[in-house]
């Protein structure tokens, strides 16, 4: 198979204050496939999850050494941009967070501000394309003008993850994006990673080892800060390496 | 045994905790029905005037008027004279003294209330025709009833042959009420019946706006950049901590700072509503940070987040997301901060809007008063009349505060977006 390293990892390491959350991060996640980071709670995961859109950046105390590179461009030289990097690298968090405003100006927010449609047709466009691809048009476009808050939760992450690819990122990462959704709703949305794959290049942290299973092609492991074994997700969770990862899979501790 | 005996203990504290706050309650209640009553008592009089009915001659040679079109001479006509002599006219006097007696039951502006009934009615010239004067203010309380007449004529305001009048002017049905449209129309006056509070509702309305225009943009930017893009270290903490304390500052050291900075360093006009509305601003500042504050503090971290995933900018996050979110808050507290403002007095005394000051203010460069100096000004006042008019104004500021509160209930509740 001929796979392309979307985003590397060389070297990373996270501190909050004096407290080291990640230990030299060394991975590399391909173009579009679906990547998945499991491990138990306060992993680190999230963290990682988090250094490669630069999000970390919003908190005071957090710094990181390392480089991460998308392209082959290391995301953490000096003067690098960060709203560009966002545009990029888009992200649907845990719980859904859509604004309080209409589900149409939702969608429209992000291309509104990069100045990405050229008039009010184009972004009509956008809104329309990009609740296609997020499995919601048929649900919300007549009700388009009503607040996006109104939603079940399930379709707010959907709206989210429409929110997310309208201003057309080339990865996009999800945090425990299920966690908070009943299992049909948890459906839809593993179905739409699967659906999204082909154009975008996909990292879930996820806390269902199934889920994890059913929807990437690889998997890392994360345990207590460190990147404990990251393989095919087949291989991982027949027949992995390592003892730790074997004892978390089958349900021994974590 | 013992079990029930502590389960009947612990009801009966419930039981005497619920007393408590009721006998609370009323006792609260009790002592703002006494004041409400107290200041509606003495207050409701002073929306009403007295008025003396009177039948005049618009004499042309009285009022060396010789051509109607003249407007020069319409103008400059003497309607003092015109008044005083057919007023003095109707009434039987034998001296001087009691033509004097006469004369002063009528409020000193007849000569301006004539020129104005003149200028309605020229057609009238020659002509003999009713006129309703204001009363002075020693008639206009008789009337009212606030003026006793059973004690000794040398202590009283008005002589035995000026109550002689009034019965007789009674009886003829010459003295009558009419809405007291000056107290809304006119500045302040010596004589009692001619004060109005409109030069003190003018006059807090420019402090008030003053006070909104400065504060309201310094405060809201200052909380947005406290909460959301100050580093967190030892200067911002003192910074807050300031801030906090400054809102417990006692009113009057502001208007020290406006007096000592403003008036005798900067030397901007005194009295005025542009230096009053700088010190109460200074005053409003922190009681508007705090709420702002507290307001952009409530809107979750999640909406920020989603607004920087998109590629936002931290202003733009902040902007575009979080105050909008954080608006009703900060309006509320706004407007609270402001009706305290508006119910200030002691700044406002040290920058001397507490002047005497007849002419409605025309901008806030003028000198003015303002509704609580104006309450401050009339109870100090001798004069009965003004009795009245301290308890209309105070109805009239807690008409304003009342409305204000409203408001800020209203911004709080209607304008409020719900995330789940």
């Amino acid at each position: 198979m001929n796979r392309e390293a979307k985003v590397i990892s060389k070297n990373v390491d996270v501190f909050y204050g004096n407290k080291q959350a990640l230990f030299d991060i060394n991975l590399e996640i391909f173009k579009n496939e679906v990547t998945a980071l499991i491990g138990p709670s306060g992993c680190g995961k999230s963290t990682f999850l988090r250094c490669i859109n630069r999000m970390n950046d919003v908190i005071d105390i957090c710094k990181i050494s390392g480089e991460i590179e998308i392209d082959g461009f290391n995301i953490y030289k000096q003067g690098v941009d960060v709203v560009r990097l966002r545009e990029k690298v888009g992200m649907v968090f845990q719980k859904p967070n859509p604004f309080p405003k209409s589900i149409y100006d939702n969608i429209a927010y992000g291309p509104n501000i990069h100045g990405i449609a050229q008039n009010k047709q184009e972004l009509d466009e956008i809104v329309e394309n990009s609740l296609k691809k997020a499995a919601l048009w048929n649900e919300v476009k007549d009700r388009l003008n009503e607040p996006g808050t109104g939603l079940s939760g399930g379709q707010q992450q959907r709206l989210c993850i429409a929110r997310a690819i309208s201003i057309n990122p080339e990865i996009i990462l999800m945090d425990e994006p299920c966690s908070a959704l009943d299992p049909i709703a948890t459906a839809k949305i593993e179905e739409l990673i699967d659906s999204l794959k082909s154009s975008y290049t996909i990292v879930i942290v996820t806390h269902s080892m199934a889920q994890a299973a059913r929807v990437s092609q690889r998997t890392g492991f994360f345990h207590l800060g460190k990147l404990i074994e990251m393989d095919e997700t087949d291989k991982i969770f027949k027949n992995p390496n390592n003892k730790m990862t074997q004892d978390y899979i089958t349900g021994r501790f974590g | 045994m013992n079990k029930e005996l502590r389960r009947k203990k612990r009801y009966q504290a419930e039981k005497r905790f619920q007393v408590y706050g009721i006998i609370a309650i009323s006792l609260a209640i009790f002592f703002v029905g006494i004041l409400v009553t107290k200041i509606f008592s003495d207050g409701t009089s002073a929306f009403s005037r007295t008025m003396i009915k009177t039948e005049i001659k618009l004499d042309a040679d009285l009022l060396g008027i010789t051509d109607i079109n003249n407007k020069d001479e319409v103008e400059n006509a003497d309607y003092y004279t015109l008044i005083y002599d057919e007023f003095t006219k109707s009434i039987p006097f034998s001296n001087d003294e009691e033509e004097k007696q006469i004369i002063t039951l009528l409020s000193p502006d007849y000569e301006y209330e004539a020129k104005d009934f003149f200028l309605k009615n020229k057609n009238q010239l020659g002509k003999t025709v009713t006129i309703l004067l204001t009363a002075s203010d020693d008639f206009d309380q008789l009337h009212k009833g606030n003026f006793p007449r059973d004690i000794p004529e040398d202590r009283r305001r008005l002589s035995n042959f000026q109550l002689q009048i009034y019965d007789q002017l009674v009886k003829e049905n010459k003295v009558t009420k009419v809405f007291n449209n000056y107290l809304f129309t006119k500045g302040d006056s010596r004589d009692p019946e001619l004060a109005g509070f409109g030069g003190a509702i003018i006059g807090s309305f420019f402090t008030i706006l003053i006070c909104l225009i400065i504060s309201f943009p310094i405060a809201l930017m200052a909380a947005v950049y406290l909460e959301e893009f100050a580093p967190k270290n030892r200067i911002t903490e003192l910074i807050e901590i300031n801030i906090n304390n400054l809102a417990a500052v006692p009113s009057i050291v502001y208007g020290l700072f406006a007096l000592g900075i403003l008036l005798n360093v900067l030397e901007l006009p005194r009295s005025t509503a542009l230096v009053g509305g700088i010190a109460l601003s200074l005053m409003t500042l922190p009681r508007i940070i705090i709420p702002a504050r507290a307001s952009l503090k409530a809107v979750p971290p999640s909406i920020r987040e989603g607004a920087l995933a998109v590629g936002a900018s931290k202003v733009q996050a902040v902007f575009h997301h979080v105050v909008p979110l954080a608006m009703p808050g900060t309006l509320s507290g706004t407007i609270i901060g402001l009706a305290q403002a508006l119910g200030e007095t002691a700044p406002l005394l040290l920058i001397g809007m507490v002047a005497f000051v007849v002419e409605i203010p025309g901008s806030p460069l003028d000198p003015s008063s303002s509704l609580p100096v104006q309450v401050y000004l009339w109870s100090e006042s001798a004069e009965r009349g003004f009795v009245e008019k301290t308890s209309a104004t105070i109805m009239m500021l807690l008409g304003f505060l009342i409305v204000m509160n409203s408001l800020a209930v209203y911004a709080r509740q209607k304008f409020e977006k719900k995330w789940n």
